[in-house]
């Protein structure tokens, strides 16, 4: 059988870096194919080539057999190819309608709303999705935003479906649904190109694994051919997986209390309703939830980003809810937060800077008026080596960066300021296992010295291996305090989904 | 009295109209353009130095058009296909329109054409108080008054228009749907520059039939400042720009009958309000959210890694 989308040794180089290099794949139609590899492996550059938005160096694409080149996402979307990307492509100030609309590829000149609101309504009644159409972008949560991708795919009709991560950001329940779709548009004859960190949902989804490393192709197996240890061992090679184990540890101090807390609504997202929680000296605690629970507006108050309305929050027994952030930060809380690329860095800095966007004011950054160079470098040069940072060349913008790095970066700079207590949101989505596996590694040698993290993630597996006590929140209230050696996903879903409240 | 105000506020509210309306369409797809001021002398003098040789009106609103759609054409390349700074471009705009319409426009001091006459509109102008003012006008005052509602229609109603507003808010988004940012891009920023000559053509073929150096004395700049007052918004725009061109009217008045005043005082209060309007307008704001085009003054690399 002769491949529908054929890509045969593709370069792409950007400044200072080989992103891809010779890099091989064939799609068959009807199949689900998940695309492997480590953060910077080249897979999300890979789909940008395949979506028109990076022009090759070199290489071919062949489709049936035709040789294409895409000067732009015209020509792709022309070719049948759709994308959801990493970041979606969404206009947030826009209604989900008129984000819908850019997709409609015969959209008539004088735009009859009436007629093209039935039209994107039968297509979501098909699918059984219900997604406010009046509602601007902005408004939803990330999980609904997908959706709002998705239909974009499936209004332009394509042949070829590229998902880039998208379960990172969805629910159990809902990254089942989603699955229920991909095999859908399989049997319709379809392919999907798929995306994920996540093995479980790659043994459960493909037919077909390509495994990518450094910008190029390690391995195309089938189904039958792979299992979990299969996989883990290509991506990674010969790289190592860092190993950590959980001790058993006693807790008596509570270094955080929240007792009370109401916060502010904003629309969509659940505020916090009469929150109260105790974080113990040296403790994990998760916290599970769908997103847009309020989880958010935790970290927010937390970290002192967001005032509370009413309600107490104590460290070491000290009134810290009033305090703004600076403040709150001196008595000791670190935060990790949920969007890398916008909150926790400044991107066009370099890495070095970056470590010690903090700290910049306190010794030895800085003499007299002056910043310190050598005391900055070789802070840097310290935290590029314990925390495996690659950094590429000196001097590079940190947003040039792969994920799992920016996220090294942003965790060693909280970690240096010795915080008693780390507010964590989703620390390691979109990250591949390697890094995941080391920020878990750093988190769990923080607690050995005493340090209290709170994880708030999306991800129960995480959870269920890292934290010494797990909270469920639904709609801005704890429905129930778990322990993770004697419960079940299944026991946390229902709390999840507030049932057990009820 | 009222009805002469009245009068006078349309005809200095509608240069600005023209310019912020040709902002808020290149605002829109994302370029900023702060040389709206260099545009409107271009359109000045080239509308009134045609009209002067053609005896023609009409081609003076032409040429005035076409010429500073292509003084434009030289902001729009510059940002869209160089990617190069807006704002500096912008100001460099500006600064060549002052100095380019003053050589050239030397010659052209001191001549006199006969301007755009008043066409009474039958019915409508018999309304009591404001018939007169609104319904008997020169053909640019309705041409503007129709524009704010063509632009509006465009922008909310059409294919086109609703391509460009994604452009300005999120090329990367209108990109991947197939769009052709840089050709939208451009084409809003030829098209937004054109009126801003429009804007200048009027002063000097129907505000003050005349050219003297530097004539539009900073409406260009107050129309940039519309544009946010106007939150982007065609129909807002021409509120804000009657009521400066009321502000003016007043100030005038009040200077022709000989207030304590001092002149120079009173030929600051446009500017004054334009710094309260700005306060004003960003209070307003609804937290969270911006009608300002979330791309705006930012060039669009597709192959940037973001």
């Amino acid at each position: 059988m002769e491949a529908l989308l054929k890509v045969e040794s593709v370069v792409k180089t950007f400044p200072g870096v080989k992103a891809l290099d010779g890099v091989n794949l064939n799609i068959y139609q009807g199949e689900i194919h998940t695309l492997l590899g480590e953060n910077g492996a080249g897979k999300s550059t890979l789909m940008n080539v395949l979506n028109g938005l990076y022009s090759p160096d070199s290489g071919t694409l062949r489709i049936n057999g035709q040789p294409y080149v895409f000067r732009s996402p015209k020509d792709s979307i022309k070719a049948g190819i759709g994308m959801v990307h990493q970041h979606f492509m969404l206009v947030y100030n826009n209604t989900v309608f008129e984000n819908i609309l850019l997709a409609v590829s015969d959209l008539p000149f004088w735009l009859d709303k009436k007629k093209l609101r039935i039209r994107i309504k039968e297509i979501l009644d098909r699918f059984g999705l219900h997604i406010e159409l009046d509602e601007p972008i902005r408004k939803l949560s990330i999980g609904q935003q997908q959706w709002v991708e998705l239909v974009k795919l499936l209004i332009r009709d394509c042949k070829v479906l590229i998902l880039d991560e998208p379960t990172a950001v969805l629910t159990p329940q809902e990254s089942d649904r989603l699955f229920g779709f991909l095999k859908q548009f399989k049997e319709e004859g379809r392919s999907v190109i798929f995306i994920s960190h996540k093995m479980r949902e790659v043994m459960e989804l493909s037919d077909r694994v390509t495994v990518l490393k450094k910008g190029t192709t390690v391995k195309e197996l089938v189904r039958g051919e792979f299992d979990e240890t299969v996989l883990a061992g290509l991506m990674i090679g010969t790289d190592e997986i860092p190993v950590w184990e959980k001790e058993r540890k006693e807790f008596k101090e509570t270094v955080l209390s929240i007792e009370h807390l109401f916060a502010e609504k904003e629309k969509n997202m659940s505020d916090l309703i009469d929150f109260s929680l105790e974080l113990r000296k040296g403790e994990i605690l998760g916290i599970a939830g769908v997103a847009g629970n309020g989880q958010k507006t935790l970290a927010e108050v937390l970290t002192g980003l967001k005032p509370p309305l009413s309600g107490k929050i104590y460290a070491d027994g000290k009134d810290i809810t009033n305090a703004d952030s600076r403040k709150a930060y001196i008595a000791g809380i670190a935060h990790v937060p949920e969007d890398r690329k916008s909150m926790g860095i400044a991107p066009e800095m370099s890495v070095d800077e970056n470590l010690i966007l903090k700290s910049y004011k306190e010794k030895p950054f800085r003499k007299f008026i002056f910043q310190n160079f050598k005391a900055i470098k070789e802070n840097a040069e310290k935290q590029i080596a314990d925390f495996a940072i690659k950094a590429g060349p000196k001097g590079t913008p940190i947003r040039l960066l792969s994920g799992g790095n920016i996220q090294k970066v942003i965790i060693a700079r909280e970690l240096s300021m010795r915080p008693s207590v780390l507010v964590a949101l989703y620390p390691t989505r979109g990250l591949d296992m390697g890094s995941a596996e080391y920020v878990h590694k750093v988190i769990m040698d923080a607690r050995k010295d005493d340090m209290s993290t709170i994880v708030i993630s999306e991800d129960l597996d995480e959870l269920l291996k890292l934290s010494d006590r797990i909270a469920v929140m639904f709609r801005g209230r704890i429905t129930g305090i778990v322990d993770p050696e004697h419960t079940s996903r299944e026991e946390i879903g229902l709390l999840m989904s507030g049932e057990a409240a009820q | 009295m009222i009805e002469i105000l009245l009068f006078a506020t349309i005809k200095a509210g509608t240069p600005l109209l023209f310019a912020t309306l040709g902002a808020i369409l290149m605002e829109r797809s994302g370029v900023i353009n702060l040389g709206v001021e260099g545009l409107m002398l271009v359109g000045a003098l080239t509308g009134f130095a045609a009209a002067h040789t053609t005896d023609s009106l009409f081609m003076g609103v032409i040429t005035a058009f076409f010429a500073a759609m292509a003084a434009g054409a030289i902001h729009g390349f510059i940002c869209v296909y160089l990617r190069g700074n807006q704002i500096v471009s912008g100001l460099s705009l500006t600064m060549f329109g002052i100095g380019i319409t003053s050589l050239f426009g030397r010659s052209f001091v001191g001549l006199t054409i006969s301007g755009f006459s008043k066409v009474e509109i039958p019915v409508l102008s018999k309304i009591p108080y404001i018939g007169q003012a609104l319904f008997n006008q020169d053909v640019l005052v309705y041409f503007s008054i129709l524009l704010v509602v063509a632009i509006h229609i465009f922008f909310y109603r059409t294919k086109t228009g609703l391509y460009l507003r994604s452009v300005g808010e999120n090329p990367g988004a209108a990109d991947t749907s197939g769009i052709n940012v840089g050709l939208y891009r451009m084409s809003a920023v030829l098209v937004g520059s054109g009126l801003a000559g429009l804007g200048g053509a009027y002063l000097s073929l129907a505000y003050t039939p005349f050219w003297v150096e530097n004539m539009t004395a900073g409406r260009g700049w107050i129309a940039v400042a519309l544009v946010i007052f106007a939150q982007w918004n065609s129909t807002r725009a021409m509120a804000g720009a009657y009521l400066f061109g009321g502000i003016n009217a007043v100030q005038l008045r009040m200077q022709a009958m000989g207030t304590s005043l001092s002149p120079h005082l009173l030929m600051m209060l446009p500017y004054l309000f334009t710094i309260a309007v700005l306060v004003i307008a960003t209070l307003r704001l609804e937290k969270g959210s911006t009608p300002e085009p979330e791309a705006l003054g930012t060039p669009y690399d597709r192959e940037d890694r973001k």
